[in-house]
């Protein structure tokens, strides 16, 4: 094994903001964001690809970000759960999580959040298939999964009467 | 969990991935989706001392119609089939792309990583052996073009030679009064299938089949082409019949291990099953109808 690995350079935008920096080629995406960019918003819960809640956009679509490399995204865009917010306006997805108790611990949320706002760019109207089939690789073991439906029915709605 | 340290190299185009491998040897790997890889690197089953990232390959992702053939680059994502209008008129192609773990897995796995990774509970080997495929590899050499009939060699392991890769997957599209379904039994989303089955028909007129290609994933070292079920349909009308005949035969023909996931009893079983289902479902596609079909989640 060599000894000295060299470190790859990235730039790239997170949550419209730029970066250019250094990295360890075996660093996780979900890492970088947690640790050298201290946007702790997005969890890991099983590190095993499986739970969904390390789940955010690259380039648009949703990518579980414990199974990514960070040198992978270079030159992207990368949305986390702290970009959904916008002005100090929760979006309406939190907003709805919120309203419809769509969380209770929260650890699954700013996956379950991603997904949701993956499924409403694809399809404004989603039915209760398309939203079962939208989340199903995100995990929640608190709440039953139904308030997270009524949640992103209710932010569905609201988007579209935007 | 984080991989063991490696190199990472980028490339450019698919002549810079071949020659990267032939030069770094036996400790370098090709990272494609990442979503088989990159999980077996963090549990330090896989340690490579040098990655070749095909990410950044331009025009190595694509679902082209041409002359009677559907072309996909190797780096084309499930989700990308699952999308394409292209691949959406071979239905069978559909239930595969859109039955895959979940969206996120769909959006970064690849067709040529599922090939190249062997895994036996792999979805798009049982599927694209019921249609004539072919896979053209780039090597040192040059290029060579194989049926996917001779890709697999054992469990995780093809024909690829060192420094080989997979530049397209060539599917013959199906002619018309073909039609096929793929099912596939699953706990969950983000889990390989206990067992599933691809079933391709052509009917002659309505009732008789004059043509069949039967799979079976996951119940097997390396994804099983069932001849016996097929001959058992060929040529004759479909009737509950011949249809039971040929679950009979495609039950005899895997060679399951019991697991987590049941039995090899159970397994055999459950094959005959989707087997019976997945002929159904493909003859009432044949004839023009347009049946919905997903995974079988229990
Ligand atoms: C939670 C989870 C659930 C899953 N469920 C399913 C499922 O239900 N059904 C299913 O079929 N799959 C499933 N998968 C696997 C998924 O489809 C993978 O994407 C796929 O098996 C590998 O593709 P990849 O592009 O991610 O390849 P990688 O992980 O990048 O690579 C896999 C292997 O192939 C090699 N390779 C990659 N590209 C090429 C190429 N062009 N030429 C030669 N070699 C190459 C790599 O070097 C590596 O050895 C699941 C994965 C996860 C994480
Ligand atoms: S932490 Fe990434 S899928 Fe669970
Ligand atoms: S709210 Fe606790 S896991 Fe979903």
């Amino acid at each position: 094994m060599p000894d000295e690995i060299p470190r790859v350079p990235i730039a790239l935008r997170v949550n419209g903001k730029r970066y250019a920096l250094e990295v360890e080629p075996r660093l996780l995406l979900v890492d970088f964001l947690r640790r050298e960019l201290r946007l702790t918003g997005t969890h890991v819960g099983c590190d095993t690809t499986y739970c969904g809640a390390c789940t955010v956009l690259l380039n648009g679509v949703s990518v579980k970000s414990c199974t990514a490399l960070a040198v992978q995204a270079d030159q992207s865009e990368v949305l986390t759960v702290e970009g959904l917010e916008q002005d100090g306006r929760l979006h309406p997805l939190q907003q709805a999580f919120a309203d419809h108790h769509g969380l209770q611990c929260g650890y699954c949320t700013p996956g379950m959040l991603l997904s949701a706002y993956q499924l409403l760019a694809k399809s404004p109207n989603p039915s209760e298939a398309e939203m079962r089939k939208g989340i199903a690789g995100n995990t929640c073991r608190c709440t039953g999964y139904q308030n997270i439906f009524k949640a992103i029915r209710a932010a569905a709605a609201q988007m579209r009467g935007r | 969990m984080y991989p063991r340290p490696f190199r990472y190299h980028r490339a450019a185009s698919i002549r810079e991935a071949v020659s990267l491998l032939a030069e770094l040897g036996e400790e370098a790997k090709l990272l494609a989706g990442g979503q088989s890889l990159i999980p077996l690197m963090k549990l330090r089953l896989a340690s490579p001392h040098h990655l070749v990232d095909l990410n950044f390959i331009p025009d190595l992702s694509y679902v082209r119609p041409e002359d009677g053939l559907l072309r996909f680059g190797a780096l084309t994502r499930h989700a990308e089939v699952e999308a394409s209008p292209a691949a959406q008129q071979i239905p069978i192609l559909h239930d595969c792309a859109a039955g895959i773990a979940d969206v996120q897995v769909r959006n970064r796995g690849t067709l040529g990583g599922s090939l190249a990774e062997a895994d036996p509970s792999g979805d798009w080997a049982p599927v694209l052996l019921t249609l004539p495929t072919e896979v053209v590899c780039v090597g040192p050499e040059g290029e060579r073009t194989l049926p996917l009939a001779e890709f697999f060699v054992d469990a995780y392991t093809t024909v690829l030679r060192p420094a080989e890769l997979i530049r397209e997957v060539v599917v013959r599209r199906p002619p018309p009064g073909s039609g096929g379904a793929y099912l596939a039994v699953k706990r969950s989303a983000p889990v390989y299938a206990t067992a599933t089955a691809a079933v391709q028909l052509m009917l002659a007129d309505r009732e008789t089949c004059s043509e069949a290609g039967i799979a079976l994933g996951a119940v097997g070292l390396t994804p099983i082409k069932a001849a016996e079920a097929e001959a058992a349909l060929r040529g004759q009308r479909l009737t509950p019949d011949t249809i039971t005949r040929a679950a009979e035969a495609a039950s005899a023909a895997c060679d399951p291990q019991p697991d987590g996931r049941g039995s090899a009893a159970y397994k055999r079983a459950l094959v005959g099953a989707l087997v019976k289902r997945a002929i159904a479902l493909a003859a009432r596609r044949a004839r023009g109808e347009q049946v919905e079909v997903s995974h079988i989640y229990a």
